[in-house]
């Protein structure tokens, strides 16, 4: 494979195509609500109005506004047909004609399309995720072919350092300074793991991005085998993402068929394999040294950093650890330049990020932003605010590790810093929105009774706090409890906080402990008495037991 | 191999490079107070009560498995840690059916010792009471899961010291479990090899010896007796 090769493959693709395109996503949501039924009956009513020849219909990726799937575009300007039905397809069919099509509709130039900023998603929706060729006709793998010919791997390394990427995982490490670590790591053997094992409650953009541009992941991943001296990397992606393992496998298979993955890529001295680890369920998997363990076979538990990843990872050699979003920017920063990249987002937060809207909002889907764009912006101007007339209440970022933006702080910029800063984290870039039905007492239980659920156990404050945590926040929405109860719990939040052994331990209190900063008052308004509460003066103990976990 | 100078509660010692500050603080007479760590395996830093401060670092770190560095400044005993290593026991307590009085291990158990020495009193939070059972399927060891604090001893004890990896952890949070095989009862397993380090492993009363539960249990019956004979004949029979 060359230069030319890769030419040929996108010149005969674009040879290939015939005047008109119909999408039709493909991607997890729409495919539950027969998307695939979809297109078949496009594709027979295509050849009953004999149009076959003039029209194609293409599965894509996820086409965003998943509230209103399944969804079909016409070319990419054209009518955007919403909740479409196999019984649809001759009427869009007719439509295409000339004739006017009842349908249902949204309005490609509605601010939920109009203020997205494609980096990320630049593929999604418009190519076929299960064809190479669709994505070398984007110049798909360009950036690969030119970092093997035209840059070191310290070049690489060096174009992610200024281009100021950070790390879409949730933490925000430079990823520049991450690949260099991992470059200057000595050892013979290293390894890259795209992280794939998203599991906050509510997110679903990793999964978006593996069913919709596969090869964005191989590619960036290769990028950065290359530039660490890895040959060997690993997509540990979670088995509840069928789709996005089976288009991976077929991402894969292609990739190696073409000769861009395995030995003497491009023709350079250049190895790199793939293999998929399919996770078995557990949240804790996404930490990344237990997501090592898992990878080695063994059960999926933290250990203790140092030492960190980047100087004994998998099978202790050197490994770097991305998440999917962040292996996704790697090759439009390679393509476009480090310059393009810094020039979009804020001062310490460069480029976009995809959110998945959730919750009580009026469009639930997929959106990517630039950084330092104001949480209101989303939530209201592309959201469309919460439905049935009601009021937004705050914002849920971060998922289980990250805490609640009110109402009154809609205006923040959202980037890393600004979000903390509120007490929640940017995170995976999972956006819970809650209307003013919401109680946040209620919200507090839910992800503790999940980080309680999916604790591993080892630590006992992660394993037995979040336990007492979760107990006292049931004993205060039974108005059962006292002040004295509300103090233990702000006691275990804090020693929670502190002494756990990983990032889910350590952050488990921040959904109670962000709730209580600006909603102390529901808390408050659930207490009981001391004086009223028969169960005081210590024999609290007694009088209502933990449910047992068992 | 260079040693390192550190200071431990302000105390100037000297370490080998390889030591941890568990190791070094050891060495120097500094105590502190551990429960998953157990000499002759390797640490996991589980149970969190040997965090240590550390000067410019603004973590905790467990002292088991932090080496030891030029210059270190540690403090193993400062309120706020005293205050955490008692919450941490506490939890503990709260967690399972940690009945010192009706337990083989009363008196020599390192989670009551432990207790005592960190002064924790009382237990300010909820029991969970959960309902545990007891494996007495082996003929010459017992496992009391009421008793367990998932320190998994017994499960390095069982893979690296006797190298049969016949103990496991099942499940995850509040519902792990310290397993035998597949879950499989004790007395069933083909791969123990009956050898008992796992026992001698326990801080707890979880792992007991077959033997001497029953020694502790012989019931002495002519005391009934004589208790009766005393009230009701006001006879004191010896």
């Amino acid at each position: 494979m060359t230069h030319a090769d890769l030419q040929q493959i996108k010149e005969r693709e674009l040879a290939g195509r015939k005047k008109m395109v119909l999408r039709c996503c493909m991607a997890a949501g729409c495919m539950s609500l027969d998307s695939k039924g979809i297109k078949e009956r496009l594709e027979k009513a295509l050849a009953e109005a004999g149009l076959h020849n003039d029209v194609e219909v293409i599965g894509v990726g996820c086409m965003k506004l998943c509230c209103a799937g399944p969804l079909v575009q016409a070319d990419p300007d054209g009518p955007l047909y919403t909740n479409v039905t196999a019984e649809n397809a001759p009427s869009i069919i007719a439509a295409i004609k000339g004739g006017r099509s009842a349908l249902e509709q949204a309005d490609p130039q509605s601010p939920f399309f109009t203020q997205q900023q494609s980096i990320v998603l630049a593929n999604s929706g418009l190519i076929d995720p299960e064809r190479i060729e669709a994505y070398i006709a984007v110049d798909g793998y360009t950036a690969l072919l030119n970092a093997l010919t035209e840059l070191d791997p310290k070049g690489v390394v060096e174009t992610l350092v200024s281009s100021g990427l950070r790390g879409r995982g949730g933490a925000g490490f430079p990823t520049g300074l991450k690949w260099g670590t991992v470059a200057k790591s000595p050892g013979a053997k290293k390894y890259i793991i795209c992280n794939a094992d998203e599991g906050d409650p509510g997110a679903f953009m990793d999964r978006s991005v593996l069913e919709s541009d596969p090869h964005s992941i191989l590619e960036g991943m290769a990028i950065a085998a290359y530039a660490v001296g890895a040959d060997q990397g690993f997509i540990y992606v979670r088995a509840e993402y069928p789709l996005a393992i089976s288009r991976l496998q077929t991402a894969i298979k292609q990739a190696k068929r073409l000769g861009i993955l395995g030995s003497g890529i491009f023709e350079s001295p250049f190895n790199f394999n793939i293999d998929l680890r399919i996770g078995a369920g557990a949240f804790v998997c996404g930490e990344e040294t237990a997501l090592m363990a898992s990878v080695e076979g063994k059960r999926g538990t933290p250990r203790p950093r140092p030492p960190f990843p980047a100087e004994s990872g998998l099978w202790g050699c050197p490994t770097l650890i991305n998440n999917v979003e962040t292996l996704a920017n790697i090759a439009p920063i390679l393509r476009h330049g480090a310059e393009w990249f810094a020039g979009i987002g804020t001062l310490r937060s460069k480029g976009t990020k995809v959110f998945a809207l959730a919750g009580k909002i009026q469009n639930t889907g997929l959106i990517e932003v630039p950084m330092g764009t104001p949480l209101r912006t989303i939530v209201e101007t592309m959201g469309g605010g919460a439905p049935d007339g009601r009021q937004i209440k705050a914002v849920q970022t971060g998922g289980p590790s990250g805490g609640c933006i009110p109402a009154q702080h809609l205006d923040i910029p959202v980037d890393y810093e600004s979000l903390t800063t509120l007490g929640s984290i940017m995170g995976s870039g999972g956006m819970i929105v809650m209307d003013d039905s919401t109680r946040m007492v209620d919200v507090a239980r839910f992800f503790m009774e999940f980080c309680m659920d999916e604790s591993c156990g080892k630590c006992i404050p992660c394993r037995a706090g979040t336990v007492q945590m979760h107990h006292l926040l049931e004993k205060i929405l039974a108005r059962k409890a006292t002040a004295r109860d509300l103090a233990k719990l702000e006691d275990l939040c804090d020693m929670v906080k502190h002494t756990s052994l990983c990032g889910l331990g350590q952050t488990a209190p921040n959904p109670v402990v962000s709730t209580l900063r600006f909603f102390r008052h529901e808390y408050e308004e659930l207490l009981q008495d001391e004086a009223a509460d028969p169960n005081a003066a210590g024999h609290d103990t007694a009088a209502s037991p933990v449910t047992p976990a068992i | 191999m260079a040693a390192k100078t550190l200071t431990i509660d302000g105390k100037l010692i000297s370490a080998e490079e390889s030591a941890t500050v568990l190791q070094a603080a050891d060495e120097a007479g500094v105590k502190i107070p551990t429960l998953c760590h157990l000499e002759g395996v390797y640490d996991v830093g589980a149970c969190r009560l040997c965090l240590v401060e550390i000067a410019g670092n603004p973590k905790l770190m467990s002292a088991c498995t932090t080496r030891v560095r030029e210059g270190m400044e540690v403090t193993t005993d400062s309120d706020r840690l005293q205050k955490y290593r008692r919450m941490t026991l506490e939890l503990l307590f709260a967690e399972r059916n940690h009945v010192c009085a009706v337990c083989v291990a009363n008196g020599h158990c390192e989670l009551q010792a432990l207790a005592y020495q960190q002064g924790m009193d009382h237990v300010r939070y909820d029991y969970c009471y959960p309902q545990w059972e007891v494996d007495a399927s082996h003929r010459l060891f017992g496992m009391d899961h009421n008793r367990c604090v998932l320190c998994t001893r017994c499960v390095r004890a069982c893979w690296h010291i006797e190298g049969a990896g016949t103990k496991n952890v099942s499940g995850r949070g509040g519902r792990s479990k310290i397993i035998t095989d597949l879950d499989d009862a004790w007395g069933d397993s083909k791969t123990c090899t009956q050898c008992g380090k796992c026992v001698l492993a326990c801080p707890t009363g979880a792992l007991f010896h077959q033997g001497s539960t029953a020694a502790e249990m012989q019931r002495d019956r002519s005391k009934l007796e004589f208790i009766v004979n005393a009230r009701e004949k006001k006879q004191w029979s010896v």
